[in-house]
């Protein structure tokens, strides 16, 4: 049973954008322990001589001709955006 | 310790935007220039429930470039996200290359003040671009631009062979020159379309392991690569001899201050969690469409340069000048092979040509004169048919007609008199009028020849073949 320590929770939360209440905190503690384990267990299997894997299906590679396609309108595009400059999609200001 | 006891370490990261029509892992155009948002769809915009396709154009300009930079091509390679938040990257994720790229082990040699240098390439991986963030628009907003999300782009890492900033910028040219000679990207620095990052750290002579490195970025002209480059090594050899160390950093080149000064941005250290990208099986390249690919490959710019030397006999500089433009080139040989002169053709590239090229937009690909016509515009010249100063006014009547240089050459009455009853006609006439002058010369002040020779040139309206107007004057004139 491994435990993630509360400051790799803290880390990964940061890294993922959320704001973990301290309750929270515990309970994604848990949980991604868990996952943890359970990726544990399946070290205890012999893979020698196994190649790694990255994909569950062996598909050949499809590859698409190098034609344009229409885009969207740039209406539509930008239908979900809630602040546009111009045609352009208005965040909060980023530095740099 | 002094700073001469230092010596600079440098590798260079290079993204270039392939040439495609459409972008990576969809169909949107990657033409430059186009209003804001309006190349985007639900894929690079990165709306839920779609899935990416590869561009096949994207992996063959990407194993074309792998090939002529000498590089192992991984017959099976994998596509991995990397992630951040940024704006301008709508999944949150970008879609790249990690442990397992395209190519590996390459090189690329280049001269530096007439010596070859020779840097390994680390690899070479495909990635999709970001969008476009636009800082000063609006007060307390930025303006995101997606267009340019999802453009093809490689990344070209070499190792830390390079160890002045001159070498670093000469590789740059010479990576550049290949990239467009082999038709993968346009070689665009201002645009953005060939960027450069570099890694710059100092060791002192005597260390066997490396310093600290920094990276630099904002480096978009050969000059800021080289100013920012000189400006870091000295920033890093101070901070040693004062007794501090140098701090792993990106470091942002500013132009403006020639300096180079810390990102404020606190980027996650780098902690990008790659894994393989779950909606693309990695690439199986079979040896068919690699050798297909090596098959195709041109002629690089160094060897072509090499090549133009010897068998045309130009002067290096010559050859540099047309090596540069792989149509221009191309153009050369053509009409060489039926010039009289391929040393006159290469300087008369050079001068009048590539003056009137200029004029029309600078590529010969759309040019109203065939080689062959150049050809045979310096056939007339070499025969005396027409002089080099009228050969000028005919070529610019070419570029803009495309007519043959023997019609206009008629047609303007440019023809040169070479005839021998004509010409002495006028040089007697000449000397006739100018018994003083002729006196003067047979007393021995044999530097008014060319008073002479310019009485006779205007006398014939400048058509006088010069050559045997010399010669006849001087016979009339007795030696």
């Amino acid at each position: 049973m491994s435990t993630l320590a509360l400051e790799d929770v803290r880390h990964v939360a940061e890294l993922a954008r959320l704001s973990l209440s301290p309750d929270e905190e515990a309970r994604t503690q848990g949980q991604l322990s868990a996952v943890l384990d359970a990726v544990e267990a399946l070290r205890q299997l012999p893979t020698d001589g196994v190649e790694p894997t990255s994909h569950a299906v062996s598909a050949a590679t499809p590859l698409r001709e190098d034609t344009v396609q229409p885009s969207l309108d740039a209406g539509r595009a930008l239908a979900n955006a809630p602040a546009r400059g111009d045609t352009h999609f208005a965040v909060p200001k980023v530095l740099e | 310790m002094e700073s001469s006891d230092f010596q600079a370490v440098i590798g260079l990261e290079v993204h270039a935007q392939l040439l495609t029509r459409s972008k990576i892992f969809c169909g949107c155009s990657t033409e430059f220039g186009a209003p804001a948002n309006h190349h985007t769809c639900p894929v690079c915009l990165g709306l839920p429930g779609v899935l990416p396709v590869l561009n096949r154009q994207v992996v063959e300009l990407a194993v074309r470039t792998g090939l002529a930079l000498g590089c192992q091509v991984r017959p099976r390679s994998v596509w991995s996200r990397k992630n951040y938040f940024y704006p301008d990257l709508p999944k949150g994720y970008q879609i790249t290359q990690f442990d397992l790229p395209l190519c590996e082990h390459g090189r690329l040699e280049f001269d530096v003040g007439g010596q070859m240098r020779l840097v390994r390439i680390r690899r070479i991986h495909m990635e999709e671009d970001a969008g476009k963030t636009v800082h000063d628009a609006a007060e307390g907003e930025s303006w995101v631009d997606l267009n340019r999300a999802g453009v093809p782009l490689i990344e070209i890492v070499s190792e830390p062979d390079l160890a002045s900033s001159e070498e670093a910028a000469e590789y740059l040219k010479a990576l550049r020159d290949v990239l467009v000679c082999l038709g993968v990207n346009d070689g665009n620095l201002e645009e953005g379309s060939f960027r450069c990052d570099a890694n710059v750290s100092v060791r002192h002579r005597e260390a066997t392991e490396l310093g600290t490195r920094v990276e630099l970025k904002n480096l978009n002209s050969f000059r800021f690569v080289r100013q920012a480059v000189d400006f870091e090594v000295a920033r890093q050899v101070d901070v040693i001899l004062g007794g501090g160390r140098v701090v792993q950093e990106t470091r942002l080149y500013d132009s403006v201050k020639n300096e180079t000064r810390p990102m404020r941005s606190k980027e996650e250290a780098h902690d990008y969690r790659y894994f393989p990208e779950p909606d693309l099986p990695p690439l199986t390249l079979d040896d068919a469409f690699v050798e297909q690919a090596r098959k195709a490959l041109p002629e690089l710019p160094r060897a072509r340069h090499a090549r133009f030397v010897s068998q045309y006999g130009l002067p290096a500089a010559d050859a540099k000048f047309l090596v540069a433009d792989r149509a221009l080139a191309d153009y050369y040989e053509a009409a060489a092979a039926k010039a009289p002169d391929a040393r006159k053709l290469a300087s008369w590239m050079q001068g009048e040509f590539a003056r009137l090229l200029k004029e029309q937009g600078g590529t010969v690909s759309n040019l109203k004169v065939a080689p062959a016509q150049l050809a045979a515009l310096l056939s007339a010249v070499d025969r005396g048919e027409v002089s080099g100063s009228a050969a000028k006014e005919v070529l610019g009547e070419m570029f803009r007609t495309g007519e043959e240089p023997a019609a206009l050459i008629a047609r303007k009455g440019l023809a040169q008199v070479s005839d021998a009853g004509a010409l002495e006609a006028a040089v007697d006439e000449v000397l006739a009028k100018n018994t003083g002058e002729a006196e003067k010369y047979r007393a021995g002040k044999k530097q008014i020849l060319g008073f002479f020779v310019g009485q006779v040139m205007k006398a014939l309206k400048g058509k006088g073949n010069p050559a045997l107007i010399n010669e006849l004057v001087r016979k009339k004139l007795g030696g």
